[in-house]
């Protein structure tokens, strides 16, 4: 099977979506999905992605376009039909039924009884590390315990395609990093097509194959992770993915692959031309915060750039520097805690250097709102 | 090598001693806890007062009511006393007749004779004709003359004086602490020999428990069946609206009872509105008998209390997420599949709350059977309170209150053994 092939297990064709009839929620969403994929859409609330997920399982209907798996239109199937499992934020475990019963539940659906039933219930017990608990009810669990039965109940009844709708949002830190380890590992071994909502830019960078970045009901991006995070096609996405610093300034020009941009302490910048194309125009230079260091002897670097010193800030395995641009513009800078961590005096000048594959310049674009 | 110091000896944290309290800590500690609880009794001694006062003490006093009858001991206390040691055969002593003789005369004069009549009546009809025509004739003669021979007066004045049963029915009627009204509520009867048996005469209280329970059990399915749908449909809808509509549930709870039965007399009357809609229609041709039937109580009641359906199902439906039934539809059960595995025994608390609440009030509901039953649609508490204006009955009314009460008891315990009233949730 060739790759193009693959990619058409799952695939969504120029789908619509308006509550209203007025206003798109979701804008022309064509994407396609190997089999074995996992697929996250990211972005933040309100940006279309659960939208999408519940048109995918059928909750919701289509304005426009169609879904189609393994070439079949679903737009039109009843969810029931569509042989696609489900995790919810919430786990939606039944809470009058226990453990065992939840998962036994699409498997009596599917007629399956007896030894046969039991045994695969023990099979996914034991996958997700339960084995023990399938006599309790789901309100004795923990929330990471309940998530792992949701998984085990959405993989059970072997659907072709799973969905994720956060469905760590409701955990805390340390159980939400477990329980991505814990997907990737039951993706890994059991190779299901995972379509994966979330807001959380590191869950989405960690678990995913690929990434649809959200916004306004557009997918802006969609891409492997880290090819997301090293070239972003666009501002919305550099902001978003990540922290980012954005340098104001003007284009002042087009050097093949590479934009000029003088910003606005004066220094012109060699950066990655991304969505910048007019000389003259005005635009924003994102360098990630840890992609910038302090000028010294040791390092030689076309870019660089002038700004004062404003604070720092201790955080253990690293130190943020904050400096300012003549304009009052915040540039942050995350170095190691190493034995070569610089310290200054406020309002001391400094001298910043980046490379320029680590510039890009971008269309300025309005600042995301905060969550 | 030696061992010592091998291991470094680790103190404890905290030695025991430091963590125990001083005497006068823990006394402090007692008087703030005596405190708190003070306060806390003193918050709810107002609920506690007014449930003695208005709830416990007139149940204690109608269970103690439908047992004591202290009416024919007041009336003629030296007859029952004397008749107290006659065996029931024949005819009592003749002292004990002289006895009553003397009470029976002295009553009439005080014009109290019908009381005692009304009272053997009930254990024995047709008494108090008796009672009151030898009252008449031992009025007439002197006291002296009744306290010697009262006895052969007795017996000149009604023949049933002669006999030993109106004789036996004071003894019992007499009984301070009596079964008797439980007895007629189950319409039983004690025989001439004691012994407890179906009374002749027709079921009444039977047959009118069975149809109260059934007309209580119908207007329960029938709250079920309008209210489930539309709670379901109400929690589905945004806050706003779902509270607007509300309203329109609640609007019923806004006017008054009485106002709510007449207009269902309005409606279902011989010329009422659904008459003559439907004669004008040509659905009928004579009007149908729609009111004072146990249609119309039905039917008025089931609009009464739909509320009562409604709002516990509403409160704990909203709380059910819907991603529940999303689970089960995206496990390939179909919506009805999904609906009676999943979101039934979601909902169930608010159904059976619902269901307890309906079925509890339409047990004991009396004004609207009163006003739109007709005598076809009436229900144990309307009968009760015949007993309690009309017949003056007290100790009757009494009983079949407390097997009312029972009656709710039984069928709480078993709905409790079949639901579970844990299961019960009131929003």
């Amino acid at each position: 099977m060739d790759g193009a092939d693959r990619r058409e297990f799952l695939e969504f064709d120029r789908v619509q979506k308006s509550y209203d009839q007025e206003n798109l929620v979701v804008r022309n969403f064509d994407l396609s999905v190997a089999e074995g994929e996992f697929v996250t859409l990211l972005g933040p609330s309100g940006s279309g992605k659960s939208t999408v997920l519940m048109m995918l399982a059928g909750f919701e209907s289509l304005t426009s376009g169609d879904i189609r798996i393994q070439g079949q239109s679903i737009a039109r199937m009843a969810p029931y039909r569509r042989d696609i499992g489900m995790v919810f934020q919430n786990y939606a475990l039944f809470p009058h039924m226990t453990i065992a019963e939840n998962l036994a539940y699409p498997l009596k659906l599917r007629k399956m009884s007896g030894a046969a039933l039991k045994a695969k219930v023990q099979e996914y017990l034991d996958l997700v590390e339960l084995g023990g608990f399938g006599n309790r009810r789901p309100a004795q669990l923990s929330g990471g315990q309940r998530q792992r039965v949701a998984l085990a109940r959405a993989l059970i009844f072997e659907p072709r395609l799973v969905l994720m709708d956060e469905p760590l949002g409701a955990l805390d830190k340390k159980l939400r990093e477990q329980m991505q380890f814990e997907i990737t590992r039951l993706h890994k071994q059991l190779g299901f097509t995972v379509i994966y909502v979330t807001h959380d830019q590191t869950e989405a960078l960690t678990m995913s194959n690929r990434i649809a970045v959200f916004n306004a009901g557009v997918v802006q991006q969609c891409d492997a992770p880290d090819v997301l995070y090293e070239s972003p096609k666009n501002g919305f996405v550099a902001d978003f993915i990540g922290e980012n610093n954005f340098l104001p300034g003007e284009l002042v020009g087009l050097d093949g692959g590479s934009a000029m941009v003088r910003i606005s302490s004066g220094e012109t910048l060699r950066c990655r031309r991304a969505d910048a194309e007019r000389v003259g125009m005005r635009c924003n230079v994102s360098v990630r915060p840890e992609k910038l260091f302090f000028d010294s002897p040791a390092q030689s670097c076309e870019n660089r750039f002038h700004a004062r010193f404003t604070t720092q800030l201790y955080v253990g395995d690293f130190i943020r520097y904050f400096v300012e641009l003549p304009d009052g513009t915040p540039v942050v800078i995350k170095l190691l805690n190493d034995s070569a961590a610089p310290s200054f005096t406020e309002g001391e000048e400094v001298t910043l250097i980046a490379a320029p594959q680590d510039c890009s310049a971008f269309e300025p674009t309005d600042p995301i709102p905060e969550e | 090598m030696t061992q010592t110091g091998a291991a470094p000896i680790r103190k404890p944290l905290h030695m025991e001693a430091d963590l125990a309290l001083t005497p006068e800590e823990k006394r402090h500690a007692r008087r703030e806890v005596r405190r708190h609880r003070l306060r806390a009794f003193l918050l709810v001694a107002p609920l506690l007062a007014f449930l003695g006062f208005a709830f416990l003490a007139p149940i204690g006093t109608m269970l103690y009511r439908s047992v004591y009858n202290p009416g024919m001991m007041q009336l003629i206390p030296e007859t029952l006393d004397t008749l107290a040691e006659w065996d029931g055969v024949d005819l009592p002593p003749e002292e004990a007749r002289a006895d009553f003789a003397v009470e029976l005369r002295r009553l009439f004069n005080e014009r109290r004779s019908g009381r005692l009549g009304e009272e053997i009546n009930r254990v024995m009809p047709g008494a108090s004709s008796t009672i009151q025509s030898t009252g008449r004739a031992l009025s007439r003669e002197d006291e002296a003359d009744v306290a010697a021979r009262g006895a052969e007066m007795l017996a000149e004045a009604n023949a049933n004086w002669r006999d030993g049963r109106i004789w036996r029915s004071m003894q019992q009627a007499g009984q301070v602490y009596t079964d008797r009204n439980f007895l007629t509520a189950l319409d039983l009867e004690r025989g001439p020999d004691g012994e407890i048996r179906a009374r002749e005469s027709a079921r009444i209280y039977i047959n009118l428990y069975v149809k109260t329970l059934r007309i209580a059990l119908i207007i329960t399915l029938a709250t079920m069946l309008l209210g489930y749908p539309l709670a379901f449909y109400l929690s589905r809808l945004s806050p706003g609206r779902a509270n607007l509509l509300m309203i329109f549930v609640l609007l019923p709870f806004w006017t008054s009872l009485l106002v709510r039965t007449t207009a269902w007399i309005a409606l279902l009357q011989t010329n009422g509105v659904v008459n003559s809609t439907l004669i004008r229609l040509g659905v009928i041709r004579q009007p149908m008998t729609l009111l004072y039937t146990e249609f119309s109580t039905i039917l008025a009641m089931t609009h009464i209390l739909l509320p009562f359906m409604v709002l516990p199902l509403y409160a704990v439906m909203r709380g059910i997420d819907p991603s529940y039934m999303r689970a089960a539809m995206s496990m390939g059960a179909k919506p009805l599949a999904a609906w009676w595995a999943v979101y039934l025994p979601a909902s169930l608390p608010g159904l059976s709350a619902g269901a307890m609440l309906v079925f509890i009030i339409s047990v004991g509901y009396y004004i609207t059977p009163a006003l739109v039953g007709g005598t076809d649609g009436q229900m144990i508490s309307n009968l009760i309170a015949f007993h309690m204006t009309e017949s003056n009955n007290w100790g009757l009314a009494a009983a079949l209150g407390s097997l009312l009460l029972g009656l709710i008891l039984v069928i709480y315990f078993l709905f409790d053994r079949l639901v579970g009233a844990s299961n019960i949730k009131l929003g």
